[in-house]
């Protein structure tokens, strides 16, 4: 719940400030963020398992940022970043998909 | 990326899962649940500003190819605009020339049918000048006197002349005598006023000669006087009749 607000806090932030991205981080943003949203519904479908654990929740997330960001900058340095980054994207959303399917069968039982 | 586990468990029972969803919603105020907090503000911010970041940019996020076709568009339409443009300029410098042409023809046209106007007599005419009053109370004045004048003031340069309400044109008949005369068929009567635009120190120094036409007025007991005016009006007019028989030759055959 008080992540779900968090989230919620954030948002209303970024709308209230409109923040640029500064240059150095624009490259890494979309995959951090999308590895953070893999995160986030991996977090949900673990509470559905019933193995929820708020540690490993914030350093799934750290890590999962981190290592996406990591990899887009070692891309970026061997001259493959657009492909590195188009295969992140697709291993973490077919992560999502996976987990949000989890998700569905535990609440709707389908 | 050990956040998502993807162990498969069998599905449970639906309402139990809403409840542990439920369970899991509730505050529990602990370090890791507020740094979890943290994270969610963060998330959130670093979404709404990637959203923003993605409208506002334009060409960064696309690849190569896209940004060879963009830059190759811009070149082609670069290319067509500046075409366009050597087409318009030169029209516009054709458009330009031909007023211009045009312009200078019509200005001469207009000069030349000032010129002819005044020449011909059907134009008012203002200038330097004088005016010549003739005081005939002997009425011995004949139309000669007046053809005299007014010859004289064509010799001495008048180019535009007019006997009482009569112009001088080319034209111009004098008769008479006695005291009434008749210039181009129309009476005139004592005192004579002759107005003449020309430069009006030749023309008063031509009235004035000895022998001239001041002399040979005065001869017959009539008086002649000669105002120098810096301005006088010449503004009888004539209408013209196009010619019966006289036609224009044409110059190139």
């Amino acid at each position: 719940m008080i992540p779900a607000i968090g989230l919620a806090l954030g948002i209303m932030l970024g709308l209230l400030l409109q923040p640029a991205v500064p240059v150095w981080l624009q490259p890494y943003l979309p995959i951090a963020v999308i590895a953070a949203l893999d995160a986030v519904f991996g977090a949900v479908r673990a509470i559905l398992d019933g193995i929820f654990s708020d540690k490993v929740f914030v350093v799934s997330f750290l890590s999962n940022v981190v290592v996406a960001a990591f990899i887009v900058f070692l891309g970026d340095k061997l001259g493959v970043g657009s492909q590195l980054s188009t295969g992140v994207v697709v291993v973490l959303g077919v992560r999502i998909f996976s987990n949000v399917a989890s998700i569905r069968r535990h609440l709707f039982d389908a | 990326m050990s956040g998502a586990d993807t162990r498969p468990r069998p599905p449970r029972d639906a309402r139990h899962a809403w409840a542990r969803l439920r369970r899991a919603g509730a505050p529990r105020p602990s370090r890791s649940n507020l740094l979890a907090m943290v994270l969610g503000v963060v998330l959130g911010f670093a979404i709404i500003a990637q959203v923003r970041q993605t409208s506002v940019e334009g060409l960064e996020n696309l690849r190569e190819d896209e940004l060879v076709r963009i830059f190759a568009d811009v070149d082609q339409d670069g290319d067509r605009l500046s075409s366009e443009i050597r087409d318009l300029q030169t029209s516009l410098e054709l458009l330009e020339s031909r007023t211009t042409g045009e312009e200078e023809a019509q200005r001469a046209a207009r000069d030349r049918l000032e010129a002819l106007s005044i020449l011909a007599g059907t134009a008012p005419a203002a200038g330097p000048g004088i005016i010549l009053r003739i005081d005939d109370p002997q009425k011995q004045l004949d139309g000669t006197a007046l053809l005299d004048a007014v010859e004289e003031l064509r010799g001495a340069g008048a180019e535009a002349i007019q006997v009482g309400d009569v112009r001088v044109v080319a034209t111009t008949w004098f008769g008479g005598s006695d005291g009434a005369l008749t210039v181009s068929g129309a009476e005139v009567r004592p005192p004579y006023v002759i107005t003449a635009i020309g430069d009006a120190n030749t023309l008063a120094g031509a009235m004035q000669i000895p022998g001239g036409v001041t002399a040979s007025v005065r001869r017959v007991g009539a008086e002649a006087e000669v105002q120098i005016r810096t301005r006088v009006v010449v503004d009888a007019l004539l209408t013209v009749k196009a010619p019966q028989y006289a036609r224009p030759v044409p110059t190139n055959p």
